[in-house]
């Protein structure tokens, strides 16, 4: 893997220093300091503060375990955990570590079973977390065993709250945190109830990768709209995404935690630049023409002004509708420096063989070898190498400065300070 | 002549499981050497770096297609990069050479011996186990994807061409990105 095959694998040391030792910069909400990505002990604060605090995780969708038994690996933060749905039909979702003596007992990614087992002392547990049983718990000849008072009720497995919106499973280690649908807030369900809208969904694949950068930046680089006509050449040289289209970063008013960047697409495949537009833009070429344009055809299947919805759940949910290809992506943090994305692509089940194949050509805009994704990967590593090495220790994030959250400019950093202003709230920084 | 019917991973190979060869020995003998032959110009083509040349490997109609083992084995359709007809491989080589950004790099393919495993009219259906190595500025090299091509190959008036490549990669996490085809 990636992390363990950096040659100059190092954070300058005041840049890994503890947390307590930090103060936020005087510019406040205009500047992001450098150890906001690269402090161990940062990181160690944002899981016990913000994944283990009072957020609603995702760990997976209902359509990865539609029957009784069915069960998926997981994560919420850096937590391995296992979500199983019930003979009853309840979902549960529990650490993947055996009560006894700390195993990640389920190693399979999914697939069916009663109950489980932990391979090393056989400890079982049924599909709720519960201890089952323990191999020779009275011992042997009356001799070993547990003690007389051993409760299997006080040894399951560490379980987690589960919630369900729309088909998309939720686990919190919080017994504190409001219902999904109050902590999505209105103006998010609205567009995450378009690509769940309660249908049966059918699961297309998986991709999965690591990128070698701080998880918050995979947050950010979605609040931020600026980038997308500048660093995505894909787009700007087909004249797919231009700074005129009609587009909107939308946060959750609460918080500014959640946001959606929405663009909505032309009728014509290819847009037509002004002058003064295509100034602004390095990349792009007048007259270049896919030879194969399939791929960008639009279906008008939901009932939304957006062509393109890219929404950021807080902590570690991105949902995405890049026009018909739909996917979740699983932000899984991995230390300061590394997250492990899992991409969970999917339609609809009444889908037609026609659109299954429109979907999975349009796939290849998105992914780890897409023609966006890609590039917003490149540029994740780029930063996080230079936040972790360089002498200067400033992120600047002036654009669209009167505005906090929600800006209707796509030039425009607001939503980043407001996801910056929640954070900085509950990390106590 | 006719496809033989896609299934609904986006198929017309078994990429999963043992398939036994259907050839005889000398049969199969005698169509490797082309067969590698093949691979190997495939792959000088992609290491070179000369990534707008390698459509030509295919027929106007064919499927490529990177996936992750998981997904052939759960027989799930997606890609990493799905592709139908060799225009589409052309944008993608077009999109990649003239306007993606990416830090530089260089990719190695490493080949395995072909398997050959039978001849249908004019196709001939095999495969070949691979190793891509990755070096980046600075970087070390790196064992980027290890996997097997599962190839359905058309004779045609140009020679010997990819009707269907499937490229089942197992490992499990893409250090990042994958830049150029495999």
């Amino acid at each position: 893997m990636y992390k363990n095959q950096e040659v100059l694998d190092y954070t300058v040391s005041s840049k890994d220093a503890p947390a307590d030792q930090y103060t936020w910069p005087k510019e406040g909400d205009y500047v992001i300091p450098d150890w906001v990505y690269t402090s161990q002990s940062v990181y160690d604060r944002e899981v016990e503060r913000i994944f283990k605090g009072k957020t609603w995780n995702f760990v997976a969708l209902e359509a990865e375990i539609p029957s009784p038994g069915d069960y998926k690996r997981s994560y919420v933060g850096p937590i391995p955990v296992v979500v199983t749905r019930a003979e009853d039909g309840s979902i549960h979702v529990f650490e993947n570590r055996c009560a006894h003596r700390g195993a990640e007992f389920c190693r399979t990614p999914m697939g069916n079973a009663r109950e489980f087992v932990c391979p090393y002392h056989q400890w079982s547990y049924d599909l709720k977390g519960n201890l089952q049983g323990i191999p020779f718990k009275r011992g042997v000849n009356k001799q070993g065993g547990m003690p007389r008072d051993f409760r299997n009720e006080d040894h399951g497995l560490l379980k987690l709250r589960v919630t369900t919106r729309h088909g998309v499973v939720f686990a919190s280690y919080s017994s504190e945190v409001e219902p999904i649908e109050e902590y999505l807030t209105p103006e998010i369900l609205k567009d995450f109830d378009v690509v769940f809208p309660g249908k049966p969904l059918k699961i297309l694949g998986y991709y999965k990768n690591e990128l070698p950068c701080n998880w918050k930046m995979y947050h950010e680089n979605l609040k931020d709209p600026y980038h997308a006509t500048l660093l995505h050449s894909f787009l700007v040289v087909f004249g797919l995404l231009v700074a005129g289209n009609e587009s909107a970063m939308i946060a959750d008013p609460v918080h500014y935690r959640h946001g959606t960047m929405a663009s909505a697409k032309k009728d014509d495949k290819y847009a037509s630049v002004s002058p003064e537009t295509k100034k602004e833009m390095r990349s792009f070429h007048d007259g270049l023409r896919l030879l194969d344009d399939r791929f960008l055809d639009f279906v008008k299947e939901f009932d939304s002004p957006w062509s393109v919805t890219m929404q950021t759940i807080w902590p570690n949910l991105v949902v995405q509708r890049e026009m018909n290809t739909l996917g979740v992506r699983h932000i899984v943090p991995n230390g300061p420096h590394s997250l492990l994305m899992i991409w969970t692509m999917f339609g609809y089940e009444d889908d037609t063989p026609e659109m299954v194949r429109h979907r999975l050509r349009q796939g290849n805009l998105m992914g780890p070898a897409g023609f966006l994704g890609l590039e917003d990967n490149e540029a994740m590593k780029f930063v996080q190498e230079g936040v972790r090495r360089s002498s200067t220790d400033l992120n600047i994030v002036k654009l669209d400065a009167d505005n906090i959250g929600t800006s209707n400019s796509l030039i425009s950093e607001a939503a980043i300070r407001g996801m910056y202003r929640y954070y900085r709230s509950v990390m106590g920084f | 002549m006719d496809e033989p019917p896609m299934d609904t991973a986006m198929t017309t190979l078994q990429i999963n499981g043992y398939v036994p060869s259907r050839l005889d020995p000398r049969r199969a003998a005698e169509l490797r050497p082309e067969v590698e032959h093949f691979n190997i110009e495939y792959c000088a083509v992609l290491d070179s770096g000369q990534v707008e040349d390698w459509p030509r490997f295919f027929t106007e109609d064919c499927i490529y297609r990177i996936t992750a083992r998981e997904n052939a084995q759960l027989g799930l359709p997606v890609g990493l990069v799905y592709a139908e007809g060799r225009m589409m491989l052309q944008d993608r080589a077009v999109a990649i050479a003239r306007t993606q950004m990416f830090a530089p790099r260089t990719m190695v393919h490493i080949l395995g011996p072909a398997r050959v495993l039978a001849e249908e009219g004019t196709d001939i259906l095999a495969q070949c186990n691979f190793i891509l190595l990755q070096t980046l500025v600075e970087g070390p090299t790196t064992l980027h994807l290890a996997g097997t091509y599962y190839d359905r190959l058309r004779r045609t008036a140009e020679g010997l061409l990819l009707q269907e490549r499937q490229v089942i990669y197992e490992s499990s996490i893409i250090a990042n990105d994958l830049v150029y085809p495999v």
